[in-house]
């Protein structure tokens, strides 16, 4: 029983199947790789992980608990955290304070009104939170406001106020895409690090196979909303119907 | 001090005394003189400044922080006076009581519209909040004229039971047996300065709620309600629950609104239903943009510009135009007093519409923007002059 468990999920928009039947079984601690050409529904999948989409049939698992039906702000107290496939973090702030709020929410719960604290007081997240940011290389970038930020150094912050949460299952989508060949590298490194250091499972899309074939245990195809086939990395490379749907058609 | 770090620690200074000097600085020139029409250091007018600051400072709580536009805060300014001239009729003229359940009733008031108003966002909320503002306008008008006394607005009477009120007690509205229309004046030369016991006990409230925007703005709180501002789908899966944040944020702003209101009250114990209209919600806006939007300074900023403009541009009339002119060529004369006739007197409204329409467009951080502008400008300069001095001695 892995600590998350997709099971016959179909998701139609309108006429078109996003997701058809889909099964999928994430062990602990692994890191699972879901890769598929475009519009294979891999991040409507993960919509569907996160509250942003409700599965029209299917069951989701988180840890024995149903994800179905709760809010984002609960399945991401749950303990998933989640990069988006375009960055998402709070552009007018500073880098610091985008991670600095993470920290908050993890502290002190979905709610609270700590009106009359000063944020400067907070030694200790802001400590953490600078910690985070010189993992990922930003530490130059503390007092920048996040909208000005290149489109790789978002990707890297949105991880980085992900990873802040020290979540248990955090999901990437595409976290490399638009990177610099030194930053994917970085990107792949960090992410190794991390799951050595601590206990966390990581399902990660992606379309860079450099990213998949160093990183992943186990890899997910999908094609058209639908798994194709499932196995490690040396299963996947050589799988005639994976050449066949997907790396065909890729340069890599 | 006061838990806030050395910089706010000295602009709060600043502001305590440019709020305690205020009878000074509104009174630059001498009587008698031609200028002394822009003299703004009367009490009721200083008195204003006070209130419709502390209305600003809760506004922008709201719109400065979370970036919601609430069109309807007025209603929140009425229930507060009409709570506190409740008080002023039942219990006492003592305003204490009046500005306690002020601020309570109208944070009631706030939970409720809030509650349904932020079900929605952006345009729609600004549309729901004014349609329960003009809602309640218009029930004070016609089914609450029990509570509210209609057209003619809730007074106090001699009559009113006033069950805390002694025998000898004070007919006015007071502090503990001071009068708020109480007034000490200081005549200096051709100057009169007047220290009035309302403006005073407005402008110690007006610190008192600018300190706690300032600890709000400086906290995670506040923090969590600019990052409502800047990405609420990011907030979500961050774990944060917005809802609570943003209805904390309009709370507190009506709180504040309902604490503006019974401060007018206060001053002047009568409450009528135009309070509520949607120009007054409107006017609230308007300071806040005009001011700067955000940031500290710029609320207080914005109501004392226009609430300046409306009471002393809109007295100056066709014959203090001539005689300010009287000095030059009768035609000449004429011709500016048709110039400037419609940007003065009732046309002050005018005057006010270009001056935002020119802020919002060259300066859309507001007065505060400008300000700052022409700081760095001058301290560009300064760092110029100082770079030349440099480099013939090397
Ligand atoms: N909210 C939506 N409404 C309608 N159609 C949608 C919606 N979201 C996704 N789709 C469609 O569902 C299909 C799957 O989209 P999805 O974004 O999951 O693909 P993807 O595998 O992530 O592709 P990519 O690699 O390009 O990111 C696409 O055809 C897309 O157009
Ligand atoms: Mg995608």
């Amino acid at each position: 029983m892995g600590i998350l468990e997709v099971k016959g999920v179909n998701k139609r928009f309108g006429g078109l199947q996003a997701l058809g039947d889909v099964n999928l079984s994430v062990a602990e601690n692994s890191l699972h790789a879901i890769i598929g050409p475009n519009g294979a529904g891999k991040s409507t999948l993960l919509n569907c992980l996160v509250g942003k989409l409700i599965p029209d049939t299917g069951s989701v698992m988180f840890d024995g608990q149903s994800v179905l039906g709760r809010k984002p702000h609960e399945i991401n107290q749950m303990g998933i955290s989640r990069v988006f496939q375009t960055p998402e973090i709070f552009g007018d702030l500073t880098v610091l304070e985008n991670v600095i709020i993470p920290c908050f929410a993890k502290r002190d719960g979905s709610f609270r009104m700590h009106a009359f604290e000063s944020v400067a007081n907070e030694a200790e997240l802001v400590q953490k939170a600078q910690q985070i940011l010189s993992d990922v290389n930003m530490t130059d970038k503390l007092d920048m406001h996040a909208a000005a930020l290149s489109r790789g150094d978002k990707r890297r912050l949105e991880m980085a106020m992900c990873l802040v949460q020290e979540p248990r299952l955090l999901l990437l989508d595409e976290p490399t895409a638009g990177m610099a060949r030194a930053d994917t590298n970085n990107t792949i490194d960090l992410l190794r690090e991390i799951k050595e250091k601590r206990d966390i499972t990581m399902v990660i899309i992606e379309h860079d196979m450099h990213v998949v074939f160093s990183l992943a245990e186990r890899i997910t195809v999908l094609a058209q909303g639908t798994p194709l086939v499932e196995g490690t990395p040396e299963n996947i490379k050589g799988h005639p119907k994976v050449r066949e749907a997907y790396l065909g058609e890729t340069q890599d | 001090m006061l838990g806030l770090n050395n910089r706010d620690t000295r602009f709060f200074l600043i502001v305590i005394a440019l709020t305690l000097f205020t009878p000074f600085l509104l009174q630059p020139f001498p009587e008698g003189s031609a200028m002394a029409q822009f003299n703004a250091g009367y009490p009721d007018l200083m008195q204003r400044f006070a209130i419709y600051g502390i209305f600003a400072i809760g506004f922008n709580i709201l719109l400065g922080l979370t970036g919601y536009l609430s069109f309807g805060h007025a209603a929140f300014l009425g229930v507060g006076s009409y709570s506190a001239v409740w008080m002023f009729k039942l219990l006492s003229l003592n305003v204490i009581p009046g500005i306690i359940l002020a601020v309570i009733v109208s944070g009631i008031f706030a939970l409720i519209i809030g509650y349904i108003s932020l079900r929605r966002s952006g345009i729609y909320f600004s549309i729901l909040t004014l349609a329960f503002a003009q809602m309640s306008f218009n029930l004070a008008y016609s089914v609450l004229t029990p509570i509210t006394n209609g057209e003619t607005g809730l007074q106090i009477r001699l009559n009113d039971p006033r069950i805390l009120d002694g025998e000898g007690a004070s007919q006015y509205t007071n502090l503990f047996g001071l009068d708020m229309s109480s007034s000490f004046k200081l005549a200096m030369g051709d100057y009169v300065f007047t220290f009035n016991a309302g403006y005073y006990f407005c402008a110690i409230i007006a610190i008192a709620a600018f300190y706690l925007s300032l600890r709000i703005f400086r906290s995670p709180f506040g923090l969590m309600l600019r990052a409502v501002k800047s990405n609420q789908h990011r907030m979500n899966y961050t774990g944060l629950n917005t809802r609570p944040y943003t209805l904390a944020a309009f709370v507190i702003s009506g709180m504040y609104a309902g604490l503006a209101g019974g401060l007018l009250a206060a001053m002047d114990p009568l409450a009528g239903a135009e309070r509520m209209q949607w120009t007054a919600s409107g006017e609230v806006v308007l300071m806040t943009i005009l001011g700067g939007t955000g940031t500290l300074m710029g609320p207080i900023l914005g109501a004392g510009f226009i609430k300046y403009f409306e009471n002393i541009f809109s007295k100056i009339n066709d014959n203090i135009l001539h005689a300010w002119f009287s000095a030059l060529p009768d035609g000449l004369e004429g011709f500016l007093v048709t110039i400037i006739h419609p940007f003065v007197g009732k046309g002050w409204h005018l005057t006010l519409g270009l001056v935002f329409m020119l802020v919002v467009i060259f300066l859309p951080g507001g007065l505060v923007e400008g300000g700052q502008r022409i700081k760095t400008m001058f301290s560009r300069k300064k760092n110029s002059d100082a770079a030349s001095d440099v480099k013939p001695a090397e």
